[in-house]
């Protein structure tokens, strides 16, 4: 019928082998290569009196084609030591919950190889973050600063029935497309100095969620005042010095300094009076 | 749960070796713009010393004035010389990197950020290593 179709019978004829055959090694790709990685991995719990010291320990895991940081975490906890803690959850990037300190820079478990990084793998806490144990962290203050923003869509006029949707155009879906991708993983906040020394700075992801919105044509002009003015208030864009981690380290690749400009020299520009 | 554990700024020292181009280029611009600032107050400094001399045109017809007598004895001093290739530097690097950092702002070029910061090095280098004959005395240019 359809081109797929077609595709997917012609395996084991071409190949010439028998798709039943004993001796064709099963396609596995969780099978062991044998080796082993080491990981030096964050330990800390207040409520065993050895780990109240913080400090790390070492695991050494045999590892598989395209292990990720989390699988290796996973194998740690369940085949060498049950009380290492983490938070993980979708193992596909999709849920931010797994954003960890991976040799020197914030990157998600879930979405970093084993075999890309310089052994030993050292895994910390998201830093900036108070530890609450081993590799969890408080991240309050990260949703502190997204609820700050009022992430979620507002319309200047309600509908005018239930049932009409509102309908975005194909260039301004374009201008809130990357910016939709967030997955409240906290990692660019963490890498952003100015962030994590000042509490109150709103980050790259609360003011990449603010764009979001302030950039959806739908929402209407005075909300768009309004989303502008909570973006540069003294703790917003302004403190942004572009040091362009946020934007590195974003596991969903969002442009977030980009965004962070655009809001700068919108907020500009409003402010500009000429008279 | 128990008390969280803040593991507090002490550890944040050490990661400059995970710094990308980004984190570099705003620390050095950092840097620079201070050392300009200071040079800035350091120059007028200098500069100042032409006020008492001006009321002795004998001395400055004889080049025995204060203001010649500062700068010749502070040009005689070798590390003051050195000091001025630094200056040259942190001048250059901040002017380049200033020139990156205003397209940022403008919004032009964000995805080769880390680009613009190794051609401000590179042009930093370049015209540093030219500027040697000019500042240092002859016998110690190694070419
Ligand atoms: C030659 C042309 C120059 C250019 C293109 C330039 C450009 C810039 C830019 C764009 C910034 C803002 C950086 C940011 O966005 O965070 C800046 C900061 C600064 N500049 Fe310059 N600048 C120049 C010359 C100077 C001079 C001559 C001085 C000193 C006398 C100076 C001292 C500073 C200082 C102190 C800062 C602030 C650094 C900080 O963030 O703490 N600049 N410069
Ligand atoms: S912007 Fe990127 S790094 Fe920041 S919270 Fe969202 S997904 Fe994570
Ligand atoms: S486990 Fe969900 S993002 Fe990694």
């Amino acid at each position: 019928m359809s081109d797929s179709d077609a595709d997917r019978t012609i395996r084991p004829e071409t190949s010439g082998l028998n798709s039943e055959d004993p001796e064709e090694p099963e396609s596995d790709v969780t099978e062991s290569t044998g080796e082993t990685v080491t990981l030096r991995i964050f330990r800390y719990d207040p409520e065993v009196e050895s780990k109240q010291d913080a400090g790390f320990d070492t695991f050494r895991i045999p590892t598989h084609e395209g292990m990720t940081i989390l699988d290796a975490l996973i194998e740690a906890r369940d085949e060498q030591d049950p009380s290492l803690t983490f938070r993980h959850s979708c193992r596909q990037g999709v849920c931010g919950s797994d954003a960890l300190f991976i040799n020197g820079s914030q990157r998600l478990g879930c979405k970093t190889q084993v075999s890309e990084l310089k052994e030993p793998i050292q895994i910390e806490p998201l830093p900036h973050h108070p530890v609450v144990k081993d590799l969890v962290v408080d991240m309050d203050s990260f949703y502190e600063r997204m609820r700050a923003v009022e992430p979620y869509f507002d319309p200047d006029d309600p509908p005018p029935d239930e049932l009409t949707e509102r309908y975005q155009s194909r260039e301004n879906r374009e201008d809130v497309k990357l910016s939709t991708r967030c997955i409240w993983c906290g990692a660019c906040t963490s890498s952003c100095t100015i962030a994590s020394n000042e509490d109150v700075y709103l980050g790259p992801a609360a003011i990449n969620k603010g764009y979001r919105f302030y950039a959806d044509e739908r929402e209407g002009e005075d909300r768009a005042e309004e989303r502008l003015e909570i973006l540069q208030e003294h703790d917003g864009v302004w403190r942004c010095q572009t040091q362009f981690s946020c934007t590195n380290v974003c596991p969903q690749d969002i442009p977030l300094t980009e965004h962070i400009q655009q809001i700068k020299r919108d907020a500009t520009k409003a402010d500009l009076r000429f008279w | 749960m128990g008390a969280p554990y803040d593991r507090g700024l002490i550890e944040d020292f050490g990661r400059f070796r995970y710094f990308s181009a980004g984190m570099w280029a705003w620390v050095l611009h950092k840097v620079t713009g201070w050392v300009l600032i200071g040079y800035l107050f350091a120059h007028i400094a200098v500069l100042s010393t032409a006020i008492p001399a001006a009321s002795d045109p004998e001395a400055i017809a004889a080049g025995t004035d204060l203001y010649t007598r500062t700068i010749q004895g502070l040009e005689g001093i070798f590390l003051v010389r050195v000091l001025e290739v630094g200056l040259l530097a942190a001048a250059v690097f901040h002017m380049t990197n200033g020139i990156r950092l205003l397209l940022v702002d403008l919004g032009i070029g964000l995805e080769r950020e880390a680009e613009g910061f190794y051609v401000s090095v590179a042009v930093t280098a370049v015209i540093t290593v030219l500027s040697i004959p000019v500042f240092l005395p002859p016998e110690v240019v190694p070419w």
